[in-house]
């Protein structure tokens, strides 16, 4: 291992710091806006302030800003696993990151093809961007996933590259692939395109919110339950959470990290297998071939 | 005026808990998934990993309707109900 200079160090800690910086900034905002609030609380996204637009108003909510610092860590963490990559690795971060890359790139191939292995970055962007958003509620954060507004942009961008890769083989192929099996169903189908992104959108959302409403739920029954059975004991023994400490983190387990994650990697998922899935590859390449052919 | 308000706050959490029947559905599904995919593991332990990125993947996609169900449960509960009161409140504002 050779001797690494001043200057790196020092662009290394800066990205440290950047990374932690957001996620500190957003655990300080949430403590001074968040009103205090007894018992079962279960809220939507707070809004911060109201910018007037000239169709409708901007309001800018809890879920849009922690939806950019995560955004911000997430380019931060990227810029300091792929700092001083070499040929030949000189640093662990580096091993790190060709790891994920090659998982990415394997997910892509396997389920995608090799035609669209210029995806996996889209594909890694949402898997990390959706993970680590479920993962903010850890810090006590409000999770921009349980906010359908910040899901339903992301299944939109989706549905607008899978529109994209159908429609690519030309309209009228589109038109033709609408009618089948039965002319009589082609409105169904139209209605199923456009439940495509509906639902992505829902599942993650609603995956995410219910968790955070089971364990709002939880929380305040066992609270419940303690005072039950500590209740009739005198002075502060009475006040004892008694079931309150632990379990609640034991479920949280589930609801948040295992939850988050799956969910993460079903929405890379389903946008793999719907982007691919909508592209006719075999009639693109006859179109190619006809092209080529022509111009011969 | 307060029956009114009785009547639409607990005809919405009537719907809300109507609306989650729907789990029934997404659950009996999902240990019916679940169920083969043990099966599948069981004849063949060598393909556990493909069996349960599948198997993931079908709950969840199965797990769809549940999810539609709570959506419009939650809806019921919490953002609802001051829609309705509101709209009485207008109205029977408007008949003075």
């Amino acid at each position: 291992m050779k001797k690494v200079d001043k200057k790196f160090k020092i662009i290394d800690t800066i990205y440290i710091v950047m990374m932690i910086l957001p996620l500190a900034f957003g655990i300080v905002l949430n403590v001074l806006t968040k009103p205090h609030s007894e018992g079962i609380n279960v809220t939507g996204a707070r809004i911060f302030f109201t910018i007037p637009m000239p169709i409708q108003d901007w309001v800018v909510t809890e879920a849009q800003v922690n939806s950019l610092l995560v955004t911000v860590t997430i380019l931060f963490i990227c810029l300091y696993l792929t700092h001083g990559l070499k040929e030949r690795i000189e640093l662990k971060r580096q091993h790190l990151a060709e790891l994920a890359v090659q998982k990415v790139e394997g997910l892509v191939l396997e389920n995608m093809g090799e035609y669209f292995l210029g995806f996996t970055p889209f594909i890694m962007g949402i898997l990390v961007l959706s993970a680590l958003s479920s993962l903010t509620s850890l810090l006590g954060l409000f999770p921009p996933t349980s906010d359908i507004n910040i899901v339903g942009g992301w299944a939109a961008l989706v549905f607008f590259i899978i529109m994209y890769y159908k429609f690519k083989c030309g309209p009228l192929y589109y038109l033709k692939g609408l009618a089948e099996p039965v002319a009589f169903l082609a409105p169904i189908n139209l209605i199923s395109e456009f439940s495509t992104p509906v639902s992505m959108a829902f599942r993650h959302y609603g995956n995410v919110l219910s968790g955070t409403v089971i364990s709002v739920l939880l929380s305040a029954a066992f609270g419940g339950l303690s005072s039950l059975v500590l209740g009739w004991l005198p002075g502060f023994l009475a006040d004892i959470p008694l079931f309150q400490v632990g379990i609640p983190a034991v479920l949280s387990l589930y609801f948040d990290i295992f939850s988050g994650c799956l969910q993460a990697f079903i929405f890379a998922m389903l946008t793999m297998m719907n982007i691919s899935g909508g592209f006719a590859i075999d009639e693109y390449e006859r179109r190619k071939q006809k092209k080529l052919s022509q111009k011969v | 005026m307060e029956l009114a308000i009785g009547i639409i706050l607990g005809c919405c959490a009537l719907g809300a808990g109507i609306a989650m029947v729907a789990g029934i559905g997404p659950g009996i599904g999902e240990g019916n998934a679940v169920a083969k995919a043990c099966e599948a593991i069981g004849r063949q332990p060598e393909s556990k990993g493909a069996v349960t990125t599948t198997m993931l993947m079908g709950c969840a996609v199965a797990e769809t309707t549940g999810l539609y169900a709570l959506v419009i449960a939650i809806l019921l509960l919490f953002v609802a109900p001051k829609i309705l009161v509101n709209i009485l409140v207008d109205a029977v504002n408007a008949l003075k």
